[in-house]
């Protein structure tokens, strides 16, 4: 899994942003992570764990909201919701479905002093 | 103590390789160069399918080759045997080419105008999926020795590739591999997905796979041909009003 190339990119955007939002410590980071991302969320608290020290994330607490998996139906036209990319349609059980989001991998917000 | 305030953020973790990307295929497209993304699992075929395929195309238009591995220079020494310009990218630890590693590798390699660039990327079904590189289109490569649910398992490299080669097919006689099945798996994923069957060794199916590449190289040259058409005219317009 690329969880640690992930976590690396959370912490470079962190420290970028220490410098243009003034803040020089992160106490809590809030990121939203779609159903349908590649990332494992539990890899991903483990990786941040292992390599925050050091960098103005020291010690932060993680928060991880699930964004949920969200696609068109091609074939009853309806926007519905699928946990996976291999769902069928809730609605109709059809299989042409056009993912529109619950994929993102995003920084949201964060706690600084 | 200072004072804890929250401030919004709302950028992708990935922004930074995604802006890499962007300078990749702007540099593409002013140079007219059409670079796809090969990936797979290890061992499909990439590295036989792209020496075959150098070897075919080289006479007729300039390709060259970026090969990514963890480790040695086996694979750009192979396609280097063909003849053409190879670079090998190790990406020691990491297990997927970035769009920064591609920027100076493109650099260095000095891909010329109007070619074709393949990149081959690290042997892997997840991470590559999530790392754009500036490529035109991802090609995955799947071996029928794989398994025909490899689609379901690994849904996001199959959701971001536009073409499906299902390699080694001169193997099919001697294996289970229900190809009809392997196709619907990855069509549930992906509706859009072209599909090519071929064989890197005998050479079967490779008509198809080069008129792919055809069809994708038009679309990038004629881009090309536009742009330069609406600099040409500037130029022109310049020179008429009196310079
Ligand atoms: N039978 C058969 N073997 C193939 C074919 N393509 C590749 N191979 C073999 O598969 C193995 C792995 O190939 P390679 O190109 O190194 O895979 P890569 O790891 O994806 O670059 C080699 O032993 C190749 O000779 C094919 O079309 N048919
Ligand atoms: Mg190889
Ligand atoms: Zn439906």
């Amino acid at each position: 899994m690329h969880e640690m190339a992930l976590t690396e990119g959370i912490l470079r955007l962190l420290e970028e942003q220490a410098t243009t939002q003034r803040f020089h410590h992160v106490r809590t980071v809030w990121l939203e992570i779609g159903e349908l991302s590649t990332v494992d969320p539990e890899a991903l608290r483990f990786c941040f764990e292992a390599i925050r020290s050091g960098t103005v994330a020291e010690g932060a607490a993680l928060e991880i909201i699930r964004t949920p998996g969200q696609a068109y139906c091609m074939d009853c036209a309806n926007a519905v919701h699928v946990g996976q990319r291999y769902d069928p349609c809730p609605d109709c059980g059809g299989d042409s479905l056009q993912v529109t989001g619950g994929d993102e991998m995003r920084v949201k917000e964060v706690e600084v002093e | 103590m200072s004072q804890a305030r929250l401030v919004k953020i709302e950028k992708d973790i990935l922004g930074y390789n995604d802006a890499y990307a962007a300078e990749n295929r702007k540099l593409f497209a002013d140079k007219g160069i059409l670079a796809l993304n090969l990936v797979s699992s290890p061992g499909s075929g990439k590295t036989t399918l792209l020496c075959r395929t150098v070897g075919d195309l080289k006479s007729r238009l300039a390709v060259a080759v970026i090969e990514g591995d963890q480790q040695t220079t086996f694979d750009a020494d192979r396609i280097r045997a063909t003849g053409v310009p190879a670079l090998q990218v190790n990406t020691g630890k990491g297990c997927h080419l970035d769009a920064h590693m591609i920027g100076h590798a493109v650099g260095k390699l000095g891909v010329a105008d109007d070619s074709v660039l393949f990149v081959e990327n690290v042997g892997n079904l997840v991470c590559p999926a999530g790392f754009d590189l500036g490529e035109a289109a991802k090609v995955v490569i799947l071996s029928v020795t794989e398994g025909e649910d490899k689609p379901l398992k690994y849904p996001d490299m199959f959701a971001a590739a536009e073409l499906m080669i299902l390699n080694k097919v001169d193997l099919l006689p001697h294996l289970s591999f229900d190809v009809d099945r392997c196709v619907r798996y990855a069509r549930k994923i992906n509706p859009a997905i072209r599909l090519i069957e071929l064989s890197a060794t005998t050479g079967q199916g490779l008509d198809a796979w080069y008129g792919w590449i055809d069809e994708k190289r038009q679309a990038v040259l004629s881009d090309r041909a536009l742009a330069l058409e609406t600099k040409l005219a500037a130029v022109r317009r310049t020179l008429a009003e009196g310079a």
